[in-house]
Order: C-alpha cells, then structure tokens, then sequence
C-alpha cells in the first residue's frame, strides 16, 4: 500500500502543477480521479467525472452521454453469499472506475508481471468521460433461487408481448443490467468489460449493446438530438430540471410497496429496429406526417418552433387534423396517454448490416418511470397498435429492470435488496 | 399486414398542410413566423370574436387566438359553402392557441369563434388576396392514367371475389389439401391491389392481419387465421364461421373499391408501398409464416407495382424517359430472379430458399425500389 499511494501522489502533483488554478475549485472529486491519467491532462479529469454517490444512482437524470454499452447478465450461481460478494466487487469497481481510475490499484501495469493484469488497460491515459454505471435487477432475479420472492416491487412486472413486437430471446431479459454511459466509447466498454470479467463464474453476460449519438436529452442545456430517421427525439421528455414530474412519474417511494425500491426507478430497455432503407424512400411530408413535426425546426405539425407547445387540436383544410390520428407524437403525448410521462434516455445503433445489405440499425430506447404498468405498458400499447412509424420499426429485444436507489460512500448496490 | 401502403392515404389527406409548413419554416416568416410577427390576433368571448385584420396575403396565415370568455371555444377560418380551411378546437378559457392556415387562392372567407364549441359560431368576413393558381388533378393524361388503373383494380377484385369463395367453399368442406393449393393464388389478386385495399383502414386487418401484429382484444381472423389453420393446428370449430367472415369482408371491400377516388399521385405511392411490402413483409418471410408462400404474395406485389406503372407511363415517358428505362430494367431484374425459384405453376416456399437468394432478391428490390420512390415527385409536377 505505501507503494502505491506513493505512486498516486507524485502523480497527483504532476497533475495538479500542470492543470493550475483550474483546478482549484475541483477539490476531492479530482485528487481521486486521476490514477487512470498520465500527466497533462489531469484538469480533463476532474470536470468529467459524475458523482457516483447520491440519492439515486447517476445515470438516469444525469445529462445524457454520447456513446452507451448496456449490458443483461444472468446469474449462474446459485450460491446467495456469491452473488452478494459480486455486487459490493462490483460496486467498488464501479466507484474506482466512475472516478477515472483503474478497477483495482496498480491494475493494468502496476501488478505482478506472472499474473494477468487487474484492468485489462484500454481506458488508461483517457479521462472519466463523464462516466456513469447504472445497476438494474431484473424480474426473473426474484425466482426460488436467491430467496428474494418477497421482495420483488410489483411494478417489476415481466412485460406483455406488444403487438408487432419480434423479440429475440438473445436480446431480451436478464437477472441483472448495467448501464454505462460515458462521452468515450472505449471508457464505457472498458467499464463493462472488466464488470463482465469481475463476475465470470457468479453471472455471464446474457446480451450486451453499444449505443452512440445520444437520441435524447435529459436537461434543457442539451440540445434535441437526432435519431437515425433523422428526426429531433424526445422533444417532450421529463428533463431534469422538471422535479415536479421527476417526483410523481420517475422516482419510486417506499409507500409504492418495496422500501428498498425508495429513490430508485423502473427501466424498460428495448431494442428498436428501424427499416432505414424503406425510410430513406418514403416522402419528405410522409414522413413528417408519421412523426407529427417538422423535419427541420422539429416544431410540432401546425407550430413554428420545436418547443411550441404540441397542439392536438389544430386541423387544416377540411377539418383533418394536421397531426393525424396515427402520429408518433400525438399517441405518445402526456395529452392522449391522460398525462402520463416517461424519462428517456436512448441511444442509437447500429450494428453492421443485416446480410441482405440493410443496415442493421436503429434505437435502443431506454426509459425509466415509476410504475411501468401505468407508464410504459399503455404507452407502447398504444404506440404499437396505431403509430404510423411502426410500419418503419420493429421492437426485436425488451428487457425490464428495477433500478435500487444511489449509494453513499460506503453501501454497496444490493444492500437494501438483501437487507 | 399492411406496411408502408397505409401511409401514402395520410400523406394525401394531410398534404395541404404540411406545405404549409414546410413554407414557414423557410420562406414565409413574415406570414407565418414565430411569435407573434405577422400573425392576426383573434380576441375570443363568450359573444364576440375580435379579429385584428380581415384581409391578408394569401399563403400562410397564422392566427393567435386568446379565449378571454368563460366557455371552452373554438375558431375556424371558412372558404365559401363553408368548405373548411383550419380549425383549432378545444380552447380552454385563458388560454392562447396558434392555428396556422394554408390558404392558396384570393377569395372571400369567414372567421368564426365557437363559444361553447356549439352551433353556427360568430362570424366575420376576411378577404385574401393575390395568390398563386390552384394546382389541379384536371390533367388529362392522369385522367387517363387513374381511369386505367380503375379498371386493373376492378378486374382484380373481380377475380378475388371468385377466387375467395372458392377458397372459402373448400375449407367450410374441411378439404384441406385443397383449400391449402388454392390459399397462395387466391391472396395474389389481394397483394397485387393491396394499397387500395388498405384505404380501407377496417377492413384490412379483418382481412390479412398476421397473428404477431394482433392488437390487445383483436380477433385473429382472415386469410392468416385459415393459414393457421390450415398448415399448423388443423381446422378448428370456428374455421367455418371465419371462413365465411372473411368472404364477407372480402365482398365488402369489393363493393367499396367501386366508389374509391384514386389520384394520379395515389398510383405512384402505391406502386413504391408494394415494393416496400416486398421488402419489409416477403424479404423476411414474416408474410406467410406458416405456408411460406411468400413468393406467391412477392411476385402479385411486383405485379401490382408494374400494374400502377403501366397506367401512368404516357405521363412518365413524357417527363421523364430515362427514369422509364431505369423502371423497366430493374422491373426485369427483379423478375427474372422470380422466375429462377418457379416451381411449376408456383414457387419455391421460403423456407427452402437460400440465404443467397435472399440477398438477391432483397438487392435487387432495393435496385427497384429506389427509382419507383422518384415516381411520385415526376408525376405531382
């Protein structure tokens, strides 16, 4: 240990001397995030790193990162004291590597040269990049195995089969998800990577995907993005200044029946193909008739600006409405679904081509609510049986998982679960 | 189940309007701009509708309408024989609404607050002035082109009809091999006239909804139910009575595609939804997951597609020939990997083809369909 903290030291102070008094205000935040860095480029560390600890874990309201590896684990044990040992492993990894340092002290290069190294090393040199790991247990988690019956929520519910829906078993469920999300792809696989290989023998992973341009915003300092129809997304999200909403439609409470569950929040995880090709060929007013907005502004049919508000109500030249019937945004507005809102997060993807030359791409859509039985399931009811834009998609991955609340400096993810 | 064919009907309905707005986000911000530039205040009451200006250019004209009254109302703004240029409903007391309006020809119009959203409303003269001719469908090389395409239509449905009930007669016998030969011919004279059926928003999915795309409470009827049947669990009590539904439907749908208007610019939409069928439904095999006569469904698309061609080619030819040969080339393509997988009088099923074929077929649909996406801007000059 002396060797070590020698080690951080010195570096710390080549840091700190090369960054100045930019980094004076950083404080503590930054002292810890820099084992991973060499020299210079400290001061990049220090205003990328997310607190790891707090109320609800990072990576839900946290300004949406461009670029995601998401991974569903099954867990292979059946040995309840294994699983447990893995989640606080695992948490203390996901505390070292959230601040920009290696899995273990001394990891990649610093251990004993007959042994594999304690990080496999592809993120050194390369700041936090705003990293987050977001933990998630999944339904299946709570069978006979680990003695957890009693403590699934209810709102954990394994969700119903939507129509139109061409699910994948290979790309759908799991006992367990993490979330990370990082501005640097290489920072969040490294993240999985090294989770995956800290719980070889206790889970495996059961399906993983990468994510990148963001496909929606979470704060109003980040500007709409696009998917890959090309289309502004998400204009109508929660964002994270809106508390009113974050409180009554994305944050579990203890009255909703599981205390554990208090601060925490329920994700649906869907992989979402999209028919590019077919897309690329429909009209320009086709398309933003599917949507309900403008291509370029983004603005709702019958506005002028992206964030007018979205009025249903408006109809052109014999009565039709400007936002039809079978709009994307008007089955999915809070106005049709009797005020119902979700949190999204999402990325898009795409994963090479499909064999018959077609991009094999789309939206891995992720989205958090309090209670998905009232939230996501009449959502997307609605939004597959009569969205225009599912003649352009296909749902072929669903996954759902309870997201406990954040961490302080010393608990671990599962201790209200095991409690 | 339909797939891009249901679009092509929104995108008409909604035409008018989204040129609209397609003007305002480039061109026309003095009329139709943000906030409150350019646009007329309308003062709304229980008894009076206060409306800043009543004339305006013609274009985009956006009205900004504050309910001040106490009963929910809303605004209209009329053409003469109260046709409808815009309405925006439902607009609460206190609040402020923004109804942007196409309005392309000079002409008298009316203004009118609904208090109560009830009755005859409060109306006011408004007057537009200048503007550009209206774009007509009077041509009459579409004419022409539509009247043709009627009649391909009506021959299909002719054919459906008498195919259906036959189809429909072998499975009330409990013939089941004979009713599974005469399945795949039977859905062709459907396929190949498949976007004008799915103008028929009802009827479509009581005739080919596919058991994955079922809706919550949706019964599983048509031709897929009967392919269910017929292929995998047998025929089950009910067969008979669904059978004799989707005749029905069928002679329904018949009747109506009688009154159908159909545009110069609905057949080249449609031409381009067929081939996206192909490529969304029959590239897949999710079509006919049970029969796997997805060929037959592919080749009456394509048939179907060159079917709307074929009438508005006078029109194409004239405006644009190269895209002609482009069509009849990739038409040939397309057709020419068709005929390598015949099998007698049909085709391969899908599940025998390989994974090379596939590719083929999906290449060479997108060579098609690529250029067929084109049709419809040539034929709305």
């Amino acid at each position: 240990m002396s060797e070590e903290g020698t080690r951080v030291s010195r570096r710390k102070l080549f840091g700190l001397a090369g960054a100045g008094v930019a980094l004076a205000g950083a404080g503590a935040a930054a002292g810890v995030g820099i084992d991973r860095m060499g020299g210079g480029s400290t001061a990049q560390a220090a205003v990328t790193t997310v607190d790891f600890h707090g109320e609800h874990q990072a990576g839900i309201v946290t300004p949406t990162q461009q670029n995601l590896h998401f991974a569903a684990f099954d867990v292979t044990t059946t040995d309840v004291g294994e699983l447990r040992q893995l989640l606080r492993t695992w948490t203390s990894a996901a505390r070292r590597m959230t601040a920009g340092q290696e899995v273990v002290p001394n990891g990649a290069v610093g251990g004993a040269a007959e042994a594999p190294p304690g990080d496999t090393g592809e993120a050194l040199d390369l700041p936090a990049s705003d990293l987050t790991l977001t933990i998630g247990f999944g339904p299946s988690l709570f069978d006979d195995r680990f003695g957890l019956a009693s403590k699934r929520p209810a709102q954990l519910i394994d969700l119903p089969l939507f129509p139109k829906d061409k699910l994948d078993p290979a790309r759908t469920g799991g006992d367990l998800c993490i979330q990370a999300c990082a501005n640097d792809p290489q920072v969040a696989v490294h993240a999985v990577r090294n989770l995956a290989r800290l719980g070889f023998g206790v889970t495996e992973v059961r399906w993983s995907q990468l994510g990148f341009g963001r496909s929606s915003s979470t704060s109003r300092e980040q500007a709409t993005p696009r998917n890959l129809f090309g289309f502004k997304d998400g204009t109508n999200n929660i964002k994270s200044e809106d508390t009113d909403f974050l409180r009554d439609e994305v944050w579990a409470v203890a009255g909703d029946g599981q205390a554990w569950m208090a601060g925490g929040s329920y994700l649906v995880a869907r992989r979402i193909q999209m028919h590019i090709e077919t897309w690329d060929r429909e009209p320009l007013e086709g398309q933003e008739q599917i949507i309900g907005r403008t291509k370029g502004s983004g603005a709702p049919l019958g506005q002028t600006a992206e964030f007018d508000d979205v009025d249903l109500g408006v109809r052109g030249a014999g009565g039709v409405p400007l936002i039809a019937d079978d709009a994307h945004i008007r089955l999915a507005s809070h106005q049709t679904l009797k005020g119902t809102r979700i949190l999204r997060r999402g990325y898009n993807f795409v994963d090479g081509s499909d064999g018959v030359g077609h991009l094999e791409a789309g939206l891995f859509f992720l989205a958090f609510n309090r209670d998905t039985r009232k939230q996501y399931v009449p959502m997307q009811q609605a939004l597959s049986s009569k969205d225009a834009m599912m003649e352009y998609v296909q749902h072929t991955g669903s996954a759902h998982f309870a997201v406990p609340p954040g961490l302080t400096p010393t608990s671990s993810w599962g201790d209200g679960l095991f409690a | 189940m339909p797939l891009s064919p249901r679009t092509p009907l929104a995108v008409l309905a909604g035409v008018g309007a989204l040129v609209a707005l397609s003007a305002c986000d480039s061109t026309d911000s003095a009329s139709g701009g943000s906030g409150a530039a350019g646009a007329i205040k309308v003062e709304a009451s229980d008894s009076t509708c206060a409306v800043a200006a009543n004339t305006a250019n013609a274009g985009n004209v956006t009205f900004e309408i504050t309910n001040k009254g106490t009963k929910v109302t809303e605004f209209y703004l009329y053409a003469e024989g109260d046709r409808i240029m815009g309405e925006v409903e439902n607009i609460a007391p206190g609040l402020n609404r923004r109804l942007i309006v196409e309005v392309p020809e000079a002409g008298k119009y009316q203004t009118a607050c609904k208090p109560g959203m009830v009755g005859n409303g409060i109306r006011g003269d408004f007057t537009v002035t200048g503007g550009a001719q209206k774009q007509t469908d009077t041509n009459a090389q579409k004419a022409e082109a539509t009247k043709n395409y009627a009649t391909y239509v009506a021959n299909n449905t002719a054919a459906l009809e008498t195919e259906t009930q036959k189809f429909v007669d072998l499975v009330k016998a409990g013939k089941v091999d004979e009713a599974k030969s005469e399945y795949a011919s039977t859905r062709v004279y459907y396929e190949r006239i498949e976007p004008v059926a799915e103008k028929f928003g009802d009827l479509d999915p009581l005739i080919d909804v596919r058991e994955a795309d079922l809706e919550p409470g949706q019964q599983f009827t048509g031709f897929h139910r009967l392919e269910k049947d017929l292929w995998v669990t047998g025929l089950q009590p009910d067969s008979s009575q669904v059978a004799d539904k989707l005749l029905t439907d069928v002679k329904d749908l018949v009747t109506k595609t009688k009154t159908l208007q159909l545009s110069a610019l609905d057949l080249a939409n449609g031409a381009k939804g067929l081939l996206d069928e192909v490529a969304t439904g029959k590239i897949t095999g999710e079509e006919e997951t049970f029969s796997h006569t997805d060929l037959w469904d592919f080749q009456a698309n394509v048939d179907g597609s060159k079917g709307a061609i074929a009438s508005l080619r006078p029109i194409l030819q004239e405006r644009d020939p190269a895209l002609v040969s482009t069509l009849d080339k990739k038409f040939a393509n397309v057709q020419s990997l068709l005929d390598k997988t015949r099998v007698g009088d049909g085709f391969k099923y899908y599940n025998q083809l390989s994974q090379d074929e596939i590719k083929a077929f999906a290449s060479a649909v997108d060579a098609l369909s690529e250029p067929l996406s084109k049709v419809a801007e040539v034929v709305s000059k």
